[in-house]
Parts: structure tokens; sequence; C-alpha cells
């Protein structure tokens, strides 16, 4: 019937149609960032509604730490810079560096979420878990929904370290880097605008 | 009275819309072309008037449609067959300025009615409005007249001629207080507070239902609206008076438990302050504040439009 | 381990629901049966379960569709039964907790089972073919997207016999939705099973966006896009752009009902009117995304048949395009009732009403696309003009309920009922059947028979207007929606003549399904030889029927709307390409029907609380994924000589045609 495609590098690379398979694969990425996008902001949106529905119970100015969120905000920042050093490194072809500079993002996320939890689990210690009022129900659900898609990031960059190991720095490899790079920044612009409209403006 | 500008033009549809679509239906009665209060008479005319205004987009769209189709059918070999004919300025105009102009005395009309009919607006009357307050249980409605102190479940008691200032809410579902005949129907929803004026202009019984589903018992949520002359209704308060049935707050929890198919129930006492106790029943702290429905509204809407 | 799930979770004493039970598994060990007995589970699995093909997925979203359309209308009848049988308090045969579960289910069925599949079955089965391209972006995910709205559908099924089902109606408002007055499972799998279909939905939407605005034929500008091309491609955005909502929306009311949280509850500061307009978010734009492909199919049939070019493309392409953009401004319009204030109202009211003025001007291109033509009677034609005149009325009862003080008395009423199944069943049900017995050959090779779908065509249009216009008249007799019983007199009458057009459409569903038997049964004299049965006008025509796997041997330039007709009048379609290439295609793959089978399990175990299950179902579809990631044999060549092959074979049969 038909022969297997054997050169591993044609993969995606070239898909006969006269098209940039690779291009589909980098916009429809976007496309789906911003779908999560909009899911943000509906939760952004539910959080200003319920902000001030406290329900008698704690208010974000009694149970925030401030400085605590910014030392997670500067690491996940960091992240994001050490994701942008892996991906010049990808541009220059340096497997090796790839791998170390994603290692340190993988290490710098997973501090992050190690933060996050640490976090929550005070809070909930505190009676002040996601039950407690609508306030802390959007809190919650805005913040974890947050941290499970830096889950999901870590998740795939074990699975990328992984890949650049194996198959080295091929199209395939390159084009799933790109959009783990979008995710991540991604993620990284989201928390900034948690820290400002949760954090900052429930402690002023 | 409730003032309303009809206009001849108004009165015109409505004299020759309003038999048609009865006719149409061998006399049969339809409640809401034969409306029993101000408030229903506005809008049996504004839906006459809008159907009027787009009928005359409408039935032509549809008088064409049969005619192209029959006269350009392929047997039909007599007819004009222009095959690379597919664009005429003049037509594209026109198909776009016709439903622009229908829409934009819509546009005018909705604006206007809007405000004239918003269940909000209290009426202009030289009778004394009669408050009402409205509170939707599972699965009846309970009427309380904070200005007599009494309260009844499932019959809904009203002078004629009066306005009556209804306040809702509910005990837990949401449900739509409606009585087809009188007109405008507003949601009653827990933890928050609606309102709705109506008018009833002559004595007689008009059926009221909720009109939003919810849960088991909702089919049987219906309640008769009694609307008297004056005397009838002060009579009524006389009686109900005289029920020795007090509706406090052991008493409302009673009755505020899930039932169906209740018979109508009178209480000679109520609780001052017990609406408003329901209405605040789910805020725990002083510092959230009942939100008033109109803000609460207006915030969704910049939330909800990102 | 099974959480909640015990044997009391089947209703033993319904038999009603035992009855269709039984039926059903008959049904189902016949079919397994049969697939055993000529060993066709082979096949099953490498022609149609593992296919990336996109025309073989959009055949398995119609059937799907087709499938639970039969579900869905066997609720509407009993609806209609119970509603014919309980007057005068009497109380019918269906209590209300089994009443309350049909009408959400009818409404969830039909919406996301029915009319979604229909959509997106058309439009994967045409939308590459129109735009001249060999498959979508990103045939994978295509299938992961079939699979997940199949289970989705599966799911709801399953509710049937295992538990319950929402009793809430379709859009589930809380606090009725929340787990304090529906502690069943019944929500539960309204949420699990509209998240992995939406999903499935979402994922669709991305990617036939990068397939139309990046994998068009040579050539092929925005502006030369096909009308229904064009119509796909608002819709994808809109899906994008809503349906995004409708899975946070859910899943913030899963987080009240698991969780304990308080977004839409009554106690501790919860808000249900948040519920309310997040829902409409995504609603409203929902009817449009069904709307727009049919509105895009009927821009195909019209020229067709007429034998000339779409009057007014542009104001098509850009009718449709506002249509996308206003659908976002109009979601208040459901619930003008909650007092939101006279502005408010007034402001929602005049954008919907704004909406009337592109699909008027939709309807008149259409009627001058048939002026000056000469319009042959196929059986999409017919559906077409039934569908013209519906819905202009279906249309102005709209705008009618656009009018907030109309919606004041016509809110939740039976009106509101009748103009909703006005503009779905005479608009997106009437466009897909039209559709389908459109392209009906260019994906099987032979058309389908005239007599039994006119048949059907006219079922239809007599059944929908017999069972609609009573409830329209109902709504002005004040009756509201989701009533089991009553004790009106005289609203009798018109559910006895509503229930007797419920069973005329029954008997269009059942003339559809002879058609196809008739059909299948005689597709030997039907077969269509040279590819374009219809001496139609865009590119799908240009190629065989069946459509080869690869689409398209060569890719065609594009230079014109109408390519095809161009083609035919250049006598360009008749010359073979001298040359062919080698066709670079994606390999079939199991995995999206896997990753999608261990969803199915995680959301049932999730509204059955096991957890460990979920929890390993959740490894289960990471794992698959996993190994999709390191799956490097994902596409092959198909030799030239093998491409040439088929289309001499193809060239032979044209030239003997001609």
């Amino acid at each position: 019937m038909s022969s297997p495609v054997t050169t591993i590098d044609a993969g995606h690379g070239d898909h006969g149609h006269g098209h940039d398979a690779g291009g589909n694969t980098v916009l429809g990425f976007w496309i789906y960032l911003m779908s999560d996008c909009l899911i943000f902001a509906i939760l952004f949106a539910t959080f200003g509604v319920l902000a001030s529905s406290y329900a008698g119970g704690p208010t974000g100015k009694e149970l925030f730490d401030l400085p605590y969120v910014a030392g997670e905000t500067l690491i996940l920042l960091v992240s994001s810079f050490t994701f942008g050093v892996a991906m010049l490194n990808m541009a220059a072809r340096k497997t090796e560096s790839v791998i170390s500079w994603l290692l340190a993002t993988f290490l710098l996320g997973t501090g992050f979420i190690w933060m996050e939890v640490r976090e929550f689990t005070h809070l909930i210690a505190e009676h002040a878990g996601p039950d407690r009022s609508a306030f802390l129900s959007a809190y919650f659900t805005l913040v974890g929904t947050h941290g499970l898609h830096v889950t999901a990031g870590l998740l795939w960059l074990v699975t990328m370290m992984h890949q650049v190991a194996r198959y080295g720095l091929d199209g395939i490899v390159r084009r799933r880097l790109a959009c783990l790079s979008l995710f991540w920044h991604f993620l990284d612009l989201v928390w900034i605008c948690v820290f400002t409209f949760v954090y900052l403006r429930g402690v002023l | 009275m409730v003032t309303f500008k009809t206009s001849a033009g108004v009165l015109r549809a409505r004299r020759k819309l309003a038999p048609l679509a009865l006719l149409a239906l061998g006399g049969c009665r339809f409640e809401l072309f034969d409306p029993q209060g101000a408030i229903g008479e506005q809008e049996k005319s504004l839906i006459l008037i809008a159907s009027g205004l787009m009928l005359l987009v409408v039935i032509p769209v549809i008088i064409l449609t049969l005619v192209f189709a029959w006269h350009y059918r392929a047997s039909n070999t007599r007819a004009n067959y222009q095959p690379k004919w597919h664009h005429s300025t003049a037509i594209e105009l026109v198909v776009w300025s016709i439903p622009c102009m229908i829409v934009a005395f819509l546009g005018v009309l909705i604006w206007r009615t809007s405000h004239t009919l918003d269940p909000y607006r209290p009426l202009e009357s030289k009778a004394t409005p009669v408050r009402v307050e409205v509170v939707a249980l599972d699965w009846k409605w309970l009427f309380i007249y904070p200005d007599y102190g009494v309260a009844s479940v499932n019959r809904l008691a009203i002078p004629a001629g009066h306005p009556i200032d209804f306040k809702l809410t509910s005990q837990s579902m949401m449900n739509s207080f409606f009585i087809p005949e009188l007109g405008s129907q507003v949601y009653a929803m827990a933890g928050m507070q609606t309102q709705l004026h109506l008018i009833a202009d002559k004595p007689g019984t008009y059926r009221g239902l909720s009109s939003a589903f919810s849960g088991p018992g909702f089919s049987d949520m219906h309640f008769d609206t009694i609307a008297t002359d004056e005397r009838g209704f002060q009579q009524w308060v006389g009686q109900a008076s005289a029920s020795p049935l007090t509706l406090d707050k052991g008493s409302y929890a009673t009755l505020a438990k899930p039932s169906e198919k209740n018979p109508v129930r009178i209480y000679g006492r109520v609780s001052p302050g017990l609406f408003d106790g329901i209405v605040n029943q789910y805020m725990a702290a002083p510092n959230q504040g009942a939100t008033p429905m109109k803000a609460m509204a207006m915030r969704h809407d910049a939330t909800a439009s990102e | 381990m099974l959480g909640k799930l015990t044997l009391d979770a089947v209703p033993w004493h319904e038999p009603i629901i035992m009855g269709t039970g039984a039926v059903v598994a008959l049904g189902g060990l016949a079919v397994l049966a049969a697939l055993t007995y000529f060993r066709l589970w082979g096949p099953l699995w490498r022609d149609w379960i593992t296919s990336v093909d996109h025309k073989k997925i959009g055949v398995m979203y119609i059937v799907l569709a087709l499938v639970m359309l039969l579900r869905g209308f066997a609720d509407a009848i009993m609806m209609r039964l119970q509603q014919a049988f309980a007057a005068n308090d009497a109380a019918g045969f269906l209590p209300p907790h089994h009443y309350d579960q049909i009408f959400t289910a009818h409404g969830v069925i039909m919406i996301f089972f029915v009319a979604t599949p229909l959509i997106l079955g058309l439009m994967n089965v045409i939308v590459p073919l129109q735009i001249g391209a060999r498959d979508v972006a990103f045939p994978f995910v295509n299938s992961l997207s079939f699979w997940l709205s199949a289970f989705g559908a599966v799911l709801v099924m399953a509710s049937m016999w295992i538990g319950d089902f929402a009793a809430t109606g379709w859009v589930a408002y809380p606090p009725l939705s929340e787990l304090g007055y529906s502690p069943t499972t019944g929500v539960d799998y309204y949420i699990w099973s509209l998240q992995i279909s939406g999903l499935g939905t979402t994922l669709t939407g991305i990617n036939f966006i990068v397939t139309i605005l990046r994998m068009r034929a040579p050539g092929m500008r925005l502006m030369q896009m096909p009308v229904f091309t064009w119509t796909a491609l608002i819709t994808n955005i809109l899906i994008v752009a809503v349906f995004p909502v409708l899975t946070a929306t859910l899943a913030l009311l899963t987080a009240d009902r698991y969780l304990g949280m308080h977004f839409f509850t009554n106690e501790l500061g919860g808000n249900a009117m948040m519920y309310i307009n997040l829902i409409w978010v995504w609603g409203h734009p929902e009817v449009y995304i069904l709307i727009l492909p049919a509105f895009g199919a009927f821009s195909e049939i019209v020229p067709t048949f007429s034998g000339k070019p779409l009057f007014g493309y542009k104001s098509m392409v850009y009718a449709t395009s506002s249509i996308g953009v206003l659908s976002f401004f109009v979601w208040l319009h459901h619930f003008f009732t909650m007092g939101s204030g006279a502005n408010v109202n007034a402001f929602f009211g005049i954008m919907t009403s704004i909406i009337s003025i592109p699909t008027g001007v939709k309807l008149f291109n259409w009627l001058f696309t048939m002026f000056r033509g000469r319009i042959r009677y196929h059986t999409s034609v017919l559906w077409t003009v039934g569908f013209m005149v519906t819905f202009a009325v279906g249309g102005m009862t709209g705008v009618l309920l656009a009018v907030p003080g109309a919606d004041f008395v016509l809110h939740n009423s039976l009106f509101l009922v009748a103009h909703f199944h006005n503009v779905i069943i005479g608009g997106v049900v009437f466009g897909c059947l039209a559709g389908i017995s459109f392209w009906f050959p260019k994906v099987f090779g032979f058309t389908l028979n005239e007599f039994w779908g006119k048949v059907s065509f006219w079922c239809w249009l007599v059944g929908y207007w017999l069972a609609f216009t009573p409830l329209y008249l109902l709504g002005f007799k004040g009756m509201t929606r989701r009533m089991n019983h009553y004790d009106h007199a005289d609203w009798h009458p018109y559910l006895i003549v509503a229930l007797i057009g419920a069973v005329i459409i029954g008997m269009g569903i059942l003339s559809l399904l002879i058609q196809f038997y008739v059909s299948i049964r005689d597709r030997e004299q039907n077969r269509d030889l040279t590819g374009d049965p219809w001496d139609a006008r865009s590119l799908e025509w240009g190629t065989a029927s069946p459509a080869p796997f690869y689409n398209f041997a060569v890719l065609p330039e594009i230079s014109s709307v109408e390519q095809h007709w161009a083609d035919k009048e250049s006598g360009r379609n008749l010359i073979q390409p001298t040359r062919y290439e080698d066709i670079h295609m994606p390999r079939n793959t199991g995995t999206g029907f896997i990753i999608s089978a261990f969803g199915f399990v995680l959301c049932f175990a999730m509204v059955w609380h096991m957890w460990a299950i979920a929890g390993v179902s959740l490894l289960g579809v990471i794992g698959t994924f996993l190994f999709r990631a390191y799956d490097r044999d994902v596409d092959y060549w198909v030799p030239a000589a093998e491409v040439e092959a088929i289309e001499n074979a193809r060239y032979a049969l044209l030239k003997k045609a001609a």
C-alpha cells in the first residue's frame, strides 16, 4: 500500500500540504492559550464579583502574607527567565544546556507549587478554607487553577527534558519546546494578574 | 389610573389585529390578549405593534419565497433565467435598509417601553397603592400585607383599581411571579429583593403561577388572585385579621418546609420585619449588607462582558 | 471503592426505563453479535474507530447525532404524551421526578448531542474539501474531539439506567442544581457529560480555525472561500470564544457540589445570578454556533439548484461576521425579568433586535439567488424553502421576545418554547438535513433516495407546524414551560394537537431512516460517477465521489469563489494532470479513542465519587497522552503510482460520463 516515513526529521516538518505544519501547531497553540485565557478571565470576573463576599469570615487583608506571596512571584518570574535562557540555548542547538536550564525552570516551578500548597494548607488549618465564604471559594479556585496549570507545566517539562535527551533538538522537540515556552510565560503573566488583583488589592 | 398614551395608530392596529388573532382560534380566549389591568393592556399593545411592524417584512419575505420558488421552477422554461446575474447594488441597498428601518423603529419602541413598563417603576394613580410582600416557598406562595398585618398562602387578595406594590423574595429556589392577565412577571430569588407593580382594573379572579421551574412541586405552585372592590378588600382584611393563626419565625420555619398542593391559609397576625428577615437570612455578617438588585445586575454586566 | 454507587442506583421499579433498557441491551447485543459474526471488529477498529480521516470522523459525528436524535425524540414524545394526558390535574403517567429528568435530558441531548454533532459532522466532511486541503490541521486532535463528544453522549445515556439525570432544566440554574436541592448524581452526570463533550468541541474549534486560516488551497483568498466555509470559520471562532466560559462555569458549579464552595449557593455569599449570566454568555452565542453553518449549507444549496451564483456573496460574509460579533452582546435577553433595570434591558433588547438585520439580509440574499434562476426541486431545496418560510416566523417571534416589555409576559412561556424550536428545527435541523441530502454522495458515492427524502421533509414541515403552533398560542394563554400537570381544561385541546404534530415529526424521522435504508439498498442504481451529481459550483465537487482519502490528488490552484464552476466552464475539470507526486498523510491512531475512554471512566467515577478509580483513569489519560507524545510514526507517504492508479480510474469514468 504505502511506505512509512523513515526520516524522523521530516515528521510534521513538511506535511506535503504545501503548508508549514509546524506553523499550524504554534497558531493552534496560541488559539488554545486564548481559550485558556478566557477561563482565567471568567475566574477573575467571578473573583471580582465575590471579592467582598466574606460572609462574616476572614478578609484578604487578614489572611494574605504579602512578602511570602512576593517570594512566590519572584520564583515564578525567575523561572520564566530560566526558560528564556533554555530557549536561547535551543536556538544555539546546545542540547546539554537546554536540559540544565529546563531543569532549573522545573526546580523553580516545583518551589512555587510547594509554597502555594503550604499557603493553602495553612489557610485551611486556620478555618479559612474554600468552603468558608464565597470570597474564599473564588480565591482558592482562581489561585488553585493557576497552580494546576503550573503542575501540568511541570509534568510537560519533565517530558520535554527526557525528549530532548532522547531525540535531541529535532523539529518536533523544538516545536514542542516553543509551545511549552509560550505556556510557561502565559502562566507567568496570569500570575502577575493574580498577584495584582487578588493579593495586592486584597491587602491594600 | 395609569396613564398610557395610545396613539390613533396604536388603536387602529389593535382593533385590526386582536380580533384576527382571536378569530383564527375559534374565539378561544387568550389571556394575554384580554388583559385585566393597565400593565397587561400596554403589553398587549406592545406585542401587537411590534408583531405588526415585523410582519411588514416577514409577510413579503414569505410570499416572495413562495412566489420565486414556484415561478423560477426548472419546468417553467418561460421564466427569465440569467445564469450569471448575482449582484445588484440597488437590491443590496434595499435589503439592508429595510430591516435597518424596521429595527430602528423597534429600537425606539424598545427603549421607550422598557422604561414605561419597567417593573420597578411605581404606577401613577390617584388611588393609594397596596403593599404586598411575596415570598416564593417550596412550593407555594406566601403573601404578606405589611400595612394590615395579615398574610395568606396561595391566595392573593387585592383591591381592583389600586396599584399593587410587590416586593418579592424567595426562601430557596428561584421562581418567577406571574399573573398572566395582569401583566409583567419578575423573578423571586433567595437573598434578593425584587419589585413589581401591577394593577387590576376590574374585580375578578385571575390565575397566578410560577413560571420559572423550581423543582418537583413546581406545577402546583399556582394561586388565585381575587380582585374585589375597595369594600370587598377591606372585608377580606377584616376576615383575615380574625384568623387565629400567627405567622412568626417559628410558624414560618414550619411553613417554609417543602410541601406541595397547599390549601389556602390565612394568618391573622404577622410579626413585623418578617419579610426583611427572610431576605436577609443568608447575610452572615453586617459588612456584606443587602446588595440592591439593580446594583448587582449592573455589576454583572461589567464582569461578564469580558 | 465504588463510592456512592450501589445496586439501588438502578431504577428497577421504573417500567419505562427498564423496558427501554431491555430493548437497548438486546439491540446492543444484536449489534455485537453481528459484528462478531461478520468479523467486522477488525475493520471497525482499523477503518473507523482509529480513523483520522476528516470525512469518516464527520460521518461518525452525524451517526452519533442521528442515534441521539432517537433518544431525544423519545423524550419529546413522552413529554407531549404526559401533557396530553395530565389535564385537569390528572397525574399523567410520568411522576414529576421522572418528567423533570426527561425535559432536562431532552434539551441537553438535542443541543449538545444532536445539533452540535450534526454541525461538527457537516463541517468535518465538507470544510477541508471546500478549501482544497488534504485533511484538517490536527487530524489526531480531530479524532480525540469526536471520541470525547461520543463518550459524553454515552455518559448521558448511562445516567438513564445507573442513577438518574439532572431534573433542573437544561441550563441547570442554581440554587436548584446545588447539592442541597439536587442531592442525587443527576446534576453530576449533567456536569461531567457536558465537560467531556465540551472539551471535544473546543478542540474542534481550534482545529478548524487553524485549518481554515492556514490550509486553504494555493491562491484561495479569504474572500474566495465558499460561504459554508465562512460560516464554519465564524462558528469555530465562536466555539473557541465561548466554550471555555461553559467549562469554567460548570467547573465552578462542580466546586460548589464537590468541595462545598459557595459560588452560586444561597449561603455564605454565593450568587446564583452570576451563574445565570455566565451560562448565557456561553448559551446565546451557542445558538449562533448551531445556526451559522446551517445558513452556510443553504448558501451552497440555493445557488447550486438555482443554476446561478449566490446573490451578494460579500453581503453574506459581512452578515455572517456581524452576527458572530453581535452574538456576544445579547445574553441578558434570557432574563429581562430578573430586574436589571430599564436601561440594561433596553440595551440588550436593542442589540438583540439588531441581530435580525444581518439575518434578514441573508434571507433576502437567498431569495434573490432564486430570482431569475432555474430551480431544480431536489429534496435539499425543499428543506431550504421550508426553512425560509418557517425561519422567517421564528425570527419574528425571537425579536418579539427581545422586546423587554413583551418578554415580561412571554418569558418562560410555551411561546418561548415554540420560538426556539421554530429556529432550531426550522433552521438548524432543516439545514443539516438539507446538507446531508446535498453532500451525501460526496462521502458515499451514491445519491439518497428522493421519494423518502421528500416524505421526510413534508412530515417534518407539517409536524413542526402542528406541534408548535399550539405552543405559541398556549403562550398567549399564559401557560408556562416545564409543567408536569395542569388544571386548565382549555389548554388540553392545544396539547393534543401538539402531540399529533410530534407524532408526525416522528414519522419524518422514520422516513429519514427508511431513506437511508432504501438508498443503501439501491446504491448501485444511484452511483455518482462524475463526482458532481448536482452540477454544483464549489471545490468539493471537483474531486471524485466518494472523495478519495487524500481528497485531491493535486492541490488545485484557486482563482474564483466558484472554482469548480470555473473549471467546468473552461473544461479544465476533464483534463487529467500529467504527473502525480507522493502524498503525505497522517496515520490512523487509536490514542484519541483510548484517551476518551479513560476520560469517560474518569467522569463516571467522578459522578459516583469513586476517587481511586478516578485517579487511576486520570493516570490513564496522562499515560496515553505521553505514549502519543513518544510516538514518532504518525504519518506516511502515499506513492505517486498509487495515486495515479486511483486517478486514472476516475478520469476513465469521467470520460465515459462525458
